[in-house]
């Protein structure tokens, strides 16, 4: 575009362009330092002993306040390495269930007629106007006759179903934006409804998938209550819990209870991080061009 | 679906080809998530609003009490004055929201899709808080603001303002406010994922014909980008005004209990039906009376999310691409 | 040696498979709020209980108390709780009872080692049915950084007026924040405050049947008063006090940054592991010297059976043991300040909890006045009064707008206080 225009207005742009960056640049780290910093605190207070955290919370740990009796209470009291691999295959297993029936139950509502489809999407979506946690003593009879109680099935089942309605919302509205053209070629060209869902729509929504992805993990990954009541177990505890029971016992222990919480986030970076790049090739590879 | 002024001859055939089409692959579509979620959501969720239609009895029984629960509930001074209390509460949560997070998230995701240099990290690192648990962010910003450790007024002082410290958590005047402020800082990840994404889908072309016809940036956007991401605005909205109702409770119940302190300030319906539903210390849990308080925050998200649906989004579908 | 040792085995092997066919083996697991006693639970109490029955299993799982009365209801309804139940006093329990989820044990051997005062938490109003089994009191009053007040100068104050004399003194000072209380979480303004300095001016249990019969009201000026000397108390708090948890208040004490905790007696084990200072109790101080003084000794911990448990023999076997004089000893040592409700005679080892257990002989004792029948409707006495008393701590209410609220809620359902 400014291959055309005069070296003049070019450098002009130039500058102006550099201050918009600037200011780009200034706002966005500007944000993601006031979102850092709490979890930066914890992290770097975890490696203190008590006197040190409170006398000087912000100061790095040093002399005299370094310490890493927090860790060694968390590492040998609590098995957090079973939890671990508890909260990773519940969420993901949930996950995958999410994605998959969601995604096939919005592309019916949005690609077909059928009787009774606006009615099926609002019954799809009831499930967010009303907590979950109140149907807890109907959802614990259900799995004490299925004999599902102190299992993770218990929870993936329970998470799945929790996890539709956003699902289904979410991936109908964007469905809804998507061009017929394409879908009506592949039918043109023979193709069966259900390659057409995996071999044309699924692409597409790519980036969407990924997106829903990343939210519907949020509140599994977080959530204290079912495992509690459902799988309280400790060959069954997920990390949330593990933590929050973590607390509990040694309240004033704040070493302990930083060194827990450290245990706690530091994966799920992890994880995010390797996540993310997934989720932002998806976003980009995947867009909609129209 | 579409807009019968922009039908054209072509969707009005396809249409026709779909009905054909119906059949055996629409259930198989369907039926697993209908299944799974029946039974696991919506069966133990019938099974405990329909409890607001009876009345307990000390051993444990119940007996049909019709609407009487939700007459106490809308009427009872005792109740009614917790209720709406509740109800305002989340009320202003969500202008809250809508005028910080929503906003901030539309700001950082304009931003980003500049693709500026570290890009892909600041995203990253921004949405770091929406991944913690509320156990954690409660614990976190507790101790920020606590006046012990003094983190909120050390950092006021660097800047000149340490006389600004206020226990906001503690204050009628500025818990909920304070509360809202932390859930901002912990969901804004969500708009701004949201928005980020439907901003990258929007076609080059329209962008370059737009800039061809003289637009500069800033017009845009305006022009042309914030009407096309309009329907994603609109599931930012519904879903901030569900989440207000349902996800706050965590959070203001980590860090204010289930008493919403002080003095009520920051209860919130989450809160009111946690405590009257479960019991608190030595409430005893009222499962009938729990019951009417969630049918009528149901009641209250359908009424929202019809109006959402009924005129928000059939204007939308307008600038359908 | 190695042939009685011998002998010694092969016995204990044939009676533990003698009883096992008797009794089963059995697994019991508790439920209890207390996620802080997990290790004395894991290494103390439940290697002692097993160590006489080998054929049951004992396992202590704590839910945090935040989650207790939901997860414990829930669990209860959809049948997977606990075979053991760790019990809130009066009205919670007895809900349970009353809907057949607690199970009756009023026959059980040992329970005729406690008073009846203490029984009285876990029975039906007319006492004719017991359902828990009492495991502990705890006792209301004041924990001091000793070292501070020998630093000051200053001693154990006995009136209202010298409590206030050292506070004024520690506030001169300024070395030490005076009391570490907040409000924040409401509920240390209830039970560390009013029910703490409270039973002073209601003449303990004299004034608590007054309010159950009807015949005192939340406003007459002997409930009102402890508002308003809870009010002087905002001097002496710290900064931003508004936004001062319980735990932040433990650490501020601690630490030995505060001087005086306003405490219940269950402090203490956490307290002797984290301060490093010499400490000192006082009880609630009275208005002139001489006067009787009364502490709120309340019975708050008790342990019952799941109505719904698989192994009730076993369950039965864990409660008698709980009610022997053996665990009374037990737990009162291991869990310094929490204080067994059994007439048996046993030492108390820690000096702060001996200080503590000591006032039982020279005051007069009450347990907190909101517990028994009064928080029976809605509004719930005990939740109004958290908010009442924190609000009375953060100027958010007068005295007499306090005592009006608790009053008002009250007589909105409970009839002996309608005229």
């Amino acid at each position: 575009m400014t291959e055309t225009a005069s070296s003049h207005r070019a450098r002009a742009s130039r500058l102006r362009g550099l201050s918009t960056r600037a200011g780009v640049h200034m706002v966005l780290a500007g944000y993601t330092l006031i979102a850092i910093f709490p979890v930066f605190l914890v992290i770097l207070n975890s490696f203190k002993n008590r006197r040190g955290i409170f006398t000087d919370p912000l100061g790095l740990p040093g002399e005299g306040t370094f310490s890493l009796e927090g860790y060694a209470t968390v590492l040998t009291q609590g098995d957090f390495a079973t939890y671990f691999s508890n909260s990773l295959i519940v969420t993901v297993t949930a996950l995958f269930l999410i994605l998959w029936l969601g995604a096939m139950a919005a592309h019916a509502l949005a690609e077909y007629r059928f009787r009774f489809n606006t009615l099926l999407g609002i019954y799809l979506i009831l499930g967010i106007m009303v907590p979950i946690r109140l149907g807890t003593v109907a959802i614990l009879e259900l799995m004490v006759d299925l004999n599902l109680v102190n299992t993770l099935l218990a929870l993936i089942l329970v998470y799945t179903a929790q996890g539709l309605p956003v699902a289904v919302f979410i991936l109908t509205e964007f469905m809804r934006t998507l061009s017929r053209d394409i879908k009506d070629c592949a039918r043109v060209d023979g193709l069966s409804e259900y390659r057409i869902f995996f071999e044309v729509v699924v692409p597409l929504i790519r980036p969407v998938l990924a997106t829903v992805a990343v939210f519907s993990m949020i509140p599994i990954w977080n959530d204290l209550w079912f495992p509690l009541i459902l799988a309280s177990g400790d060959a069954t505890k997920t990390v949330t819990l593990g933590v929050q029971q973590f607390i509990g016992q040694y309240t004033v222990n704040w070493s302990a209870v930083l060194a827990s919480l450290s245990i706690a986030i530091l994966p799920v970076l992890g994880l995010y991080a390797l996540f993310s790049r997934q989720l932002i090739a998806g976003i980009t590879s995947g867009a909609v061009k129209g | 679906m579409s807009d019968p002024v922009t039908d054209t001859a072509k969707d009005v055939r396809t249409r026709r080809k779909r009905r054909r089409s119906g059949g055996l692959h629409i259930v198989v579509f369907l039926a697993p998530a209908v299944l799974i979620y029946s039974v696991f959501s919506i069966y133990p969720l019938v099974e405990s609003l329909r409890l607001s239609l009876f009345d307990g009895l000390e051993d444990g029984t119940a007996v049909w009490a019709g609407l009487e629960n939700y007459a106490t509930l809308l009427f009872d001074p005792n109740w009614a004055t917790q209720f709406w209390r509740a109800f305002w509460n989340n009320l202003v949560l969500f202008f809250i929201h809508m005028v910080v997070q929503n906003p901030l998230g539309l700001l950082l995701a304009a931003l980003l899709s500049l693709a500026p240099r570290f890009g892909s990290a600041y995203r990253t690192l921004i949405f770091v808080p929406t991944l913690l648990s509320v156990v954690i962010v409660g614990f976190i910003w507790e101790l920020i603001l606590s006046p012990l450790w003094g983190v909120s007024e050390t950092l006021l002082g660097t800047i000149g303002l340490a006389w600004l410290y206020q226990p906001w958590l503690g204050l009628e005047s500025s818990a909920l406010t304070t509360v809202s402020l932390i859930s901002v800082w912990q969901y804004v990840g969500i708009p701004m994922m949201l928005i980020y994404a439907a901003l990258l889908s929007i076609p080059d072309e329209l962008i370059d014909a737009a800039r061809v016809d003289g637009l500069n940036g800033w017009s845009i956007f305006w022009k042309v980008k914030l009407p096309l991401i309009l329907p994603t605005l609109g599931i930012v909205a519904i879903l901030t005004y569900i989440g207000n109702f349902t996800v706050s409770f965590d959070l203001i119940y980590s860090i204010q209990g289930a008493l919403g302190a002080p003095n009520f300030a920051t209860d919130v319906m989450g809160t009111l039906l946690f405590r009257t539903f479960f019991g608190q210390q030595l409430q005893v849990g009222d499962i009938h009376m729990g019951a009417t308080i969630a049918s009528m925050m149901f009641f209250i998200i359908l009424v929202g999310v019809s109006i959402y649906l009924a005129l928000v989004q059939r204007r939308l579908q307008r600038y359908e691409m | 040696m190695t042939r009685i040792m011998k002998t010694t085995t092969a016995t204990l092997a044939l009676c533990v498979a003698g009883t096992a066919a008797l009794a089963q083996d059995a697994t019991l697991s508790i439920e209890s709020w207390r996620s802080e006693d997990q290790a004395i639970w894991d290494d103390v109490l439940i290697p002692a209980f097993e160590a006489q029955h080998p054929e049951i299993d004992v396992e202590f799982t704590p839910t945090s108390p935040t989650e207790y009365n939901a997860a414990l209801n829930a669990r209860l309804d959809g049948g997977t709780a606990g075979d053991l139940i760790t019990c809130r006093p009066f009205d919670g329990s007895l809900a349970l009872y009353q809907r057949g989820q607690l199970a009756d044990i009023s026959g059980l051997d040992g329970l005729d080692n406690f008073p009846d005062f203490a029984k009285a938490a876990w029975q039906t109003d007319d006492g004719s049915a017991t359902f828990c089994v009492p495991m502990a009191s705890v006792i209301h009053g004041f924990i001091y950084n000793a070292e501070a007040f020998a630093e000051l100068g200053l001693e154990e104050p006995e009136t209202v007026e010298e409590f206030f004399g050292v506070l004024d003194a520690i506030k001169e000072d300024g070395t030490y924040t005076p009391l570490a209380i907040g409000s924040a979480d409401q509920w240390e303004a209830a039970t560390m405050a009013y029910t703490n300095i409270g039973p002073t001016y209601w003449n303990g249990e004299e004034g608590r049947q007054a309010l159950l019969d009807g015949s005192a009201e939340f406003t007459d000026p002997q409930f009102v008063k402890p508002f308003e000397v809870m009010q002087r108390w905002n001097d002496y708090m710290g900064r931003a006090y508004q936004a001062q948890g319980y735990t932040d208040s433990q650490n501020l004490f601690t630490l030995g940054r505060a001087a005086i905790y306003p405490a219940g007696s269950w402090e203490i084990g956490g307290f002797n592991d984290q301060a490093v200072f010499e400490m000192g109790a006082f009880p609630p101080p009275v208005e002139a010297a001489g006067d009787t003084c009364y502490i709120s000794d309340h019975t708050d911990i008790g342990i019952g059976m799941n109505a719904g448990t698989d192994n009730p023999e076993a369950a039965r076997t864990f409660l008698e043991w709980v009610a022997s004089p053996e665990f009374a000893s037990l737990y009162t040592n291991e869990l310094p300040g929490f204080f067994s409700l059994s007439n048996a005679q046993f030492e108390v080892e820690d000096p702060l909890a001996q200080e503590m257990i000591s006032w039982r002989q020279d005051c007069e004792s009450t347990i907190r006045v909101a517990h028994q029948i009064l928080s029976r409707g809605e509004p719930n006495t005990w939740n109004t009064m958290w908010s009442v008393s924190a609000n009375v701590f953060n100027e958010a209410s007068t005295p007499q707008e306090a005592a009006q609220t608790l009053q008002e809620g009250l007589e909105s359902w409970y009839e002996p206080q309608q005229d």
